[in-house]
């Protein structure tokens, strides 16, 4: 397989000791056996998340955006930014989109990255890492490298909402969309394909400010995968991850459920069937473990 | 109120639609909402809305000022994009709820206690700092933003999460002072304030 190269925008959760390194974890361990090399943009900041509107107004949200993007541009020529990170490439990605259709905020924005040294032409497609693994690679190459098929495990694919939208993926749906069951299933796992939660929201960060309404949420995404008899849920987003999974137990106290169901990424999985370690996969970063997992990924 | 509160009043007097297409983010989409309400039963937060979507078009156009910037509403926006991809016109609901938000906020009409509205200040100005999510400080501040007391409280109420965070190695115990986020942070401090002077210029907030 050719070795297709990007440039990488990871984001603040996955930083080391952040709540997705674990997440980052698997990605390297993934890309790697897919022989995709991510050269990671330099200095990268936040890209501002969807919680900063209030205090940050428009035109400095851009500009967090328009540094990523013009350091993407002088560092790594030519290549497409991809974002692993479901906020990340959306807040990347509208800001490029208004950028492209105002000559003002162009100006603007290039008037401000000047001053250090900085310029944004808005080129590189802004790509999200499953964009990559269906279009660049494509469910074939994805399914070669499987040497241990997750044979028995049930999974409630949970694509969340900033994954699936405002773009999402092309070709898929918005109410429905099949990519995430897609993968699983190539893995030789089984997606519970009646999980009817997967575009639901969490509550995204108002899980911090709102929380008696976003566990109403998430009790609503983690009853279905039960219902449904998933043994785990699988996510491509970091906040949704977080949500569903680390408010378990106060969604158990509040409601007396006996919720303890494990929520992985998509890249540990993959990285479990391609044959690494549950280290390699990042399992040792999920607060409720993915016994399945582990034990497949241990097995010899 | 604020002086630039009064200013507003003053310059739109009661137009309050041409006040929110020339202020608020997306505003000038605001007239083509047709009523048919399929924002507000897409929202996951619907039932908690003091007025959806839908309504707070109908009020702008109808001069409501008051009720629309000072309302709790808006604030319950998740940001989940739903009833932008479900919108038949295809309003860019998310972001003009957000833009209603932020210049309710600008103006000081916005509720003061309002929880997302005070989260939303404490993660801006984290990242603004060093350009990077600091998540310990973003949590102890989210905790403590009501004081000492309550902040304590709270952190017994959150130490199951916070412990199972530290276990896997997803917080950093010494966060508040290890993470050091950008290096082109004075920068990005110099960018911010720039942007903010060019927004203000342009909205003619200064």
């Amino acid at each position: 397989m050719a070795k297709k190269e990007y440039s990488f925008y990871p984001g603040c959760s996955s930083e080391r000791k952040a709540s997705a390194s674990n997440y980052m974890v698997s990605v390297e361990a993934m890309c790697k056996t897919l022989d995709v090399k991510l050269n990671e943009i330099p200095d990268w900041n936040c890209c501002g998340a969807s919680i900063g509107y209030a205090e940050g107004g428009e035109l400095p949200r851009h500009i967090m955006n328009a540094r990523n993007i013009a350091l993407s541009e002088s560092n790594n020529p030519g290549q497409d930014i991809v974002a692993t990170c479901a906020a990340c490439w959306l807040g990347t990605k509208e800001t490029q989109e208004r950028v492209a259709h105002s000559g003002e905020l162009l100006a603007d924005i290039n008037s401000i990255l000047g001053a250090a040294g900085l310029k944004y032409e808005g080129r590189q497609p802004v790509r999200h890492m499953f964009e990559v693994l269906i279009e660049d690679l494509g469910y074939d190459a994805l399914k070669q490298p499987v040497v241990k098929p997750l044979e028995g495990v049930k999974i409630a694919g949970y694509v969340g909402c900033q994954t699936n939208r405002p773009f999402g993926v092309a070709g898929e749906s918005f109410e429905n969309p099949k990519y995430l069951d897609k993968l699983t299933e190539i893995m030789g796992a089984e997606p519970v394909e009646k999980y009817d939660q997967k575009v639901t929201c969490c509550g995204g960060a108002l899980a911090f400010s709102e929380p008696e309404k976003s566990q109403a949420q998430i009790k609503k995404i983690i009853e279905s995968a039960y219902d449904f008899g998933a043994d785990m849920i699988v996510t491509p987003c970091p906040v949704c991850q977080m949500n569903t999974e680390v408010y378990q137990g106060q969604i158990n106290k509040k409601y007396g459920t006996k919720f303890n169901i494990p929520v992985v990424y998509y890249s540990q999985l993959m990285t479990v069937a391609y044959g690494g370690t549950a280290k390699e996969a990042g399992l040792d970063g999920n607060i409720i473990r993915a016994t399945k997992l582990e034990e497949i990924a241990a097995k010899k | 109120m604020s002086n630039l509160n009064t200013a507003m009043v003053e310059r739109y007097r009661n137009d309050f639609l041409k006040e929110v297409e020339a202020n608020v983010e997306m505003g000038d989409w605001v007239k083509m909402c047709m009523q048919c309400g399929v924002c507000s039963g897409s929202c996951p937060l619907g039932p908690y809305w003091e007025h959806p979507p839908q309504e707070l078009f109908m009020m702008i156009r109808a001069g409501k000022r008051d009720e629309v910037l000072k309302s709790e509403a808006m604030w319950m926006c998740t940001s989940c994009y739903n009833c932008i991809v479900r919108c038949p016109r295809e309003l860019p609901i998310t972001h003009i709820m957000h833009g209603l938000a932020s210049y309710a906020h600008r103006l000081g009409l916005a509720p003061k206690m309002n929880p997302t509205r005070r989260f939303s200040v404490i993660f801006w100005r984290n990242i603004a700092k060093t350009g990077r999510v600091n998540e310990m400080e973003l949590s102890l501040r989210l905790y403590f933003m009501d004081g000492f007391v309550k902040g304590v409280k709270k952190g017994i109420e959150m130490a199951g999460v916070g412990l199972g965070m530290l276990r896997t190695g997803r917080l950093n115990p010494f966060g508040l002072f290890a993470h050091k986020g950008c290096k082109g942070k004075q920068d990005i401090q110099k960018m911010l304030k720039h942007a903010h002077e060019i927004e203000a210029k342009r909205k003619q907030f200064a």
